[in-house]
């Protein structure tokens, strides 16, 4: 199996400036705005872009909520393994707020699509906008694309996309993956 | 990991501790959801369930709907009542006729000891047991443990005393076998009558005095006195069983400690609890009631999963 390193930890801090960047592009000091980091993996995309909105950008009253979208997931009876939930962390109703949902990587665009019907539970928001930090666009199921990406990637169905943390796996990267 | 060991919720003796863990773990994220503006998740939306109560039952039955409704499931109502039971339909002949409208889960509250055991082998569905005659009522112990979970960090090591008619209760039996796998010390209280003859069998203690038994635990659970299931006079009066088994407020002030109150109703109030007890911050008798949604959420959620179409 070979593994590619397609960003290192250099690329992604440079990514991540460029990210909250644009996001204060168009939401200015983030009053009427939250975050959204899709659970497992996108909260540490989420979580390291509200640190650096708020260090380094001086952005205050930044509201940044976790999603687990398992019980809206389409594949639910229809895989081997069982999905297993992780915690929902949202204290804030989302109505007539602009949403940003946040996730690491853009693959089918399944999850993006149960995140959205999630969201509804917590209100009706004004618009919903998408941030990732891989789009791999050749490969969607649904008619989703994301606002603001990272990194597109022309990576094939054969290939598998890692994105590890520093948080958790003691190094920021993006690999590429032969399965 | 992640599956439950089991085909069917029949009862807490058929589960292990990682099931009664998955269980829980997945309640949480339940009862996150319950406390949402909108408290509905989708999974469950192409999955049919018939609700079968051949005994009644309010709050069990509306715990249930409500958990399937919570979780998109389209359910059924049947109350044996109202129903061709009384016309002398067997028990697989009722449950085969709701089965062929293509029914996927059957929740049962029967009479009969094994109902549950005995459905699950010759029909075509998950089946979760709501109460078999006095043998097992598994979603009641699995909330009253989740509860005392809640209250207490955590079930293992606590001492937990059920006081009552131990005789005719499946809470008392499904709690037992719940506390127990889980590493609670249980005793039981109550007339040496409504005690059955070989409970010490399974590891418990008896205790006939209230007084010390309140004094040992750190949870009491307390249960129905139940007079529909008692044909003949276990105890003298109502009067007296109050008296010696009957919790009030200078008892609970008398012991030194605060112990918490269940109860997993209906109460019969001034009886076997007085009225300042039962809605008492010692009582969690109102957040086992919210507990048992989340709580049933979570095992039909699990035993769907194992659905293949």
């Amino acid at each position: 199996m070979s593994k590619k390193t397609l960003l290192n930890s250099k690329d992604i801090e440079i990514i991540l400036h460029r990210l909250a960047c644009q996001l204060i592009e168009n939401h200015n000091d983030f009053s009427n705005t939250v975050l959204i980091g899709l659970q497992p993996r996108g909260s540490y995309l989420a979580n390291r872009l509200t640190d650096l909105l708020k260090t380094e950008y001086n952005i205050q009253n930044l509201q940044l909520g976790l999603l687990d979208i398992t019980f809206y997931r389409d594949d639910f009876r229809r895989r081997e393994e069982p999905l297993a939930a992780t915690s929902t962390q949202i204290n804030f109703l989302i109505e007539d707020k602009k949403v940003v949902i946040i996730d690491d990587v853009l693959y089918s665009g399944r999850s993006v699509r149960a995140a959205l019907t999630a969201l509804q539970s917590f209100g009706r928001p004004k618009n919903i906008e998408l941030l990732v930090l891989i789009d791999r666009r050749f490969s969607r199921h649904l008619p989703i694309q994301p606002n603001y990406r990272g990194r597109q990637v022309d990576a094939i169905n054969e290939e598998k996309v890692l994105v590890s943390w520093k948080e958790t796996e003691k190094k920021d990267a993006v690999y590429i993956e032969q399965r | 990991m992640d599956k439950l060991s089991v085909a069917h919720l029949l009862g807490i003796k058929y589960l292990n501790t990682n099931d009664i863990d998955l269980i829980f773990k997945t309640a949480d994220h339940f009862k996150e959801v319950i406390n949402r503006p909108i408290k509905k998740v989708p999974s469950l939306r192409d999955i049919t369930i018939a609700n079968l109560f051949f005994e009644n039952s309010t709050r069990t039955k509306l715990s249930f709907e409500l958990a399937e409704k919570r979780l998109s499931a389209d359910v059924i109502n049947f109350s044996a009542g109202q129903s061709s039971v009384k016309k002398g339909e067997t028990l697989i002949d009722t449950v085969n006729n709701i089965l062929s409208m293509k029914v996927d889960i059957v929740v049962m509250r029967h009479g009969n000891v094994g109902a549950g055991v005995f459905l699950s082998k010759h029909v075509n569905a998950k089946i979760i047991n709501a109460g078999d005659g006095t043998h097992e009522h598994p979603t009641q112990a699995l909330l009253d443990s989740y509860s005392i979970r809640e209250k207490l960090g955590s079930v293992k090591g606590k001492k937990i005393v059920i006081i009552g008619d131990i005789l005719h209760s499946r809470v008392a039996l499904s709690n037992i076998f719940a506390l127990q796998l889980q590493g609670a010390q249980v005793k039981v209280c109550g007339p040496t009558t409504l005690i059955p003859k070989y409970i010490t069998s399974l590891g418990v203690e008896v205790e006939t005095n209230l007084k010390k038994a309140l004094e040992w635990c750190d949870v009491a659970n307390v249960l129905r006195v139940q007079h529909e299931r008692m044909d003949i006079k276990y105890f003298p009066s109502t009067r007296e069983y109050t008296q010696l088994f009957g919790i009030n407020k200078e008892i609970l002030d008398n012991l030194g400690k605060k112990i918490v109150i269940m109860h997993p109703g209906p109460i019969n109030r001034g009886v076997e609890i007085t009225s300042d007890v039962a809605d008492s911050d010692q009582s969690i008798i109102l957040n086992q009631v919210e507990n048992g949604v989340a709580v049933r959420m979570a095992v039909i959620y699990l035993l769907a999963q194992q659905i293949k179409r």
